[in-house]
């Protein structure tokens, strides 16, 4: 089957005069197949968010430069034009933000938002999108749609506002939706409702989900495939249970590690990552992870590890924690 | 009891869309400053449109009773009939003061719609726009904010060949227009960096709709309170263009700031002359000041509860 998505090499580089170029992407490729859930983990600052607007083409006009490709169904997005990508946005690929409140326009209806889209990509008639946007709200779980539509944003509770967003998102059923992380501004009660909408939307009308997040909780639950990426690189890609049943790169490990399970033995200490991001390696010569790393070896700080393929799992590192 | 759970059941009940303006409202009618503010202009609204009922007599109207009393030394005061006495021409003084106030309300009210207007068009344009756009308007605006607004207004008016109560108007409402389109423009760049623009644009809606739906309306707050305190200052600075007489020049026409112009002769006199049209323009000034104050509180996303 061909790919719905395929970035490839991916690189994003935040330009400033007078300064070095800040990379906040580093030659990233990973595909997303037609109705596939893909996780994209990391640490605040691995460039998961980057490559999700680099992707949309929403990142800044100026101070950045964007290489590698991005194509959707074989067309390249980065050579569209601005008005053809702004055709193709929400109605062929959308995205889903972090925080709900403020994704949402404060002073007009949750309804109008709604119908908007629906006129833009739709061309439905103001009576036809304004029942069909009831009817987006009722899919989401919203109650009593109809009188929804009238609501303000802050009216909506944040799961509410989420949903809302969830369905402007999907009222054109693109065949691609990105989440940027569309939980951690709700509690945890509410995580798993959206999670678990999210996953029988996208099942429903066969959309393709990249899942961007730090939590591997979520990925856990809903991935199929699993990217982690690493000061702007991907560091290990793998099936969701083969990473979560033996992770084999130290940062995959490390998180997991980090995180308290309900089976393990009791008294269990978590074990923490050492350091933080501002601790990187830049890539160029070495493992940007080596001095956050506990298997870390000479050569991870001399050279730097090139991606390798075992047995479907993509690895980038000298030293890998034995698969079991 | 049971009314108090009803209430709360209602409340809860009521998904009927309220509005961000409708919220600020609710606020607004709640602060006393508020409920000031809207009283006096409310009485100043009231009596500049039934003034020709309020007013006795005619403003342009001279009585001998009057006049044959007027001394260099001495003006009438109170009378029957003529309730503040007379003016420095045997004029009903009352009357005059009751009139002017139309000529003001005209003069502030129009002066700030025409520079809110050019001022948002202009705002809007250079927010939405960005680069050389952008920077050409804002670097005409910064010309004409660097020159002190009174000075500029003068400058404007002695530009007409003849004084006249349109070009007192036009002065001050081109005074106006920098000071909203500064600010449009600097809420709309705000705007632009906001996350539901990004969310916007993320679904393909089209750039005019998101320059006036999701942009204008979010940035038009600070725009809104900016023009009730416009009102105020474009009042006063129709009276100061008056007093320094590049107003309109027909006595017959009452305009407080031409009646405290003229009566600097008589201060010694009869201090009443000037008393009565400077009390009237702080208290507008200050009505409008209030409520614009009141506004700003009412409208500031901190406040909301």
């Amino acid at each position: 089957m061909r790919a719905l998505l395929e970035v490839e090499d991916l690189t994003v580089a935040f330009t400033r005069r007078g300064e070095p170029d800040s990379v906040a992407v580093d030659g990233v490729s990973f595909d997303v197949q037609p109705g596939e859930i893909v996780g994209l983990v990391g640490e605040s600052g691995c460039g998961k968010s980057v490559t999700s607007l680099a992707i949309m083409r929403l990142l800044p006009e100026r101070g950045n430069r964007v290489t590698g490709s991005v194509r959707m169904e074989g067309e390249s997005l980065l050579d569209l034009s601005d008005a053809g990508m702004r055709e193709r946005r929400g109605r062929d690929l959308s995205m889903i933000f972090q925080d709900p409140l403020s994704s949402l326009n404060p002073v007009i209806p949750v309804g109008l938002q709604v119908t908007e889209v629906l006129t833009r990509h739709r061309g439905l008639k103001k009576d036809a999108a304004r029942r069909e946007a009831a009817d987006l709200l009722d899919r989401v779980g919203i109650p009593d749609p109809r009188r929804r539509l009238d609501s303000y944003p802050h009216q909506l509770s944040g799961g509410m506002r989420q949903r809302a967003l969830i369905a402007i998102a999907l009222a054109c059923t693109p065949r691609l939706l990105i989440a940027d992380e569309p939980t951690t501004a709700l509690d945890v009660t509410i995580q798993a409702q959206i999670l678990d909408l999210l996953k029988q939307l996208v099942a429903e009308t066969g959309t393709a989900l990249v899942m961007i997040t730090h939590d591997l909780g979520v990925v856990a639950g809903l991935c199929d495939r699993v990217n982690v990426l690493y000061g702007g690189r991907i560091v290990e890609r793998a099936e969701r249970h083969e990473l979560f049943r033996a992770p084999r790169h130290p940062y995959t490990h490390g998180l997991l590690g980090s995180i308290p399970r309900l089976d393990g033995p009791p008294g269990e200490e978590l074990t923490a990552i050492r350091g933080s991001v501002n601790d990187n390696l830049p890539w160029t010569a070495a493992c940007a992870f080596a001095p956050r790393c506990p298997r870390a070896l000479e050569v991870c700080t001399a050279s730097t590890p090139e991606v390798e393929e075992h047995d479907g799992r993509l690895l980038r590192c000298f030293n890998p924690v034995e698969g079991s | 009891m049971t009314s108090v759970l009803a209430r709360r059941r209602n409340r809860i009940d009521d998904l009927g869309g309220r509005s961000l303006s409708a919220d600020a409202l609710i606020r607004l009618r709640r602060n006393p400053v508020a409920i000031v503010g809207a009283v006096i202009i409310g009485l100043f609204v009231l009596v500049s449109i039934f003034a020709p009922l309020i007013a006795p007599h005619d403003a342009a109207a001279v009585f001998p009773e009057l006049q044959r009393n007027l001394r260099p030394d001495s003006i009438p005061g109170a009378q029957p009939g003529f309730p503040l006495g007379s003016d420095q021409n045997g004029r009903d003084f009352f009357s005059r003061l009751i009139l002017a106030s139309r000529q003001t309300l005209i003069v502030g009210v129009l002066a700030t719609l025409i520079g809110l207007v050019l001022g948002v068009v202009i705002g809007a344009l250079a927010g939405a726009f960005g680069g050389w756009v952008d920077t050409v308007l804002m670097r005409v605006t910064d010309v004409l904010l660097s020159i002190p607004s009174l000075l500029l207004a003068i400058s404007i008016a002695a530009l007409a060949a003849q004084p006249s109560q349109t070009t007192v108007i036009i002065a001050v409402a081109l005074v106006n227009v920098p000071i909203f389109a500064r600010l449009l423009r600097g809420s709309m760049l705000a705007q632009r960096e906001s996350d539901h623009v990004l969310a916007a644009t993320s679904l393909g809606v089209k750039r005019s709709a998101i320059v006036i739906r999701h942009m204008l309306p979010n940035a038009m707050g600070p725009v809104i309170v900016q023009a009730t305190l416009t009102l105020a200052t474009s009042i006063l600075d129709a009276a100061a263009l008056s007093f320094l007489g590049l107003g309109d020049g027909d006595p017959a026409r009452a305009e407080w700031g031409l009646m405290l112009a003229n009566a600097q002769a008589y201060l010694d006199v009869r201090p009443a002359l000037a008393f009565y049209p400077a009390i009237a323009i702080i208290l507008v000034a200050l009505g409008f000041t209030l409520l614009g104050e009141a506004l700003r509180e009412a409208l500031d996303p901190k406040g909301r509860r």
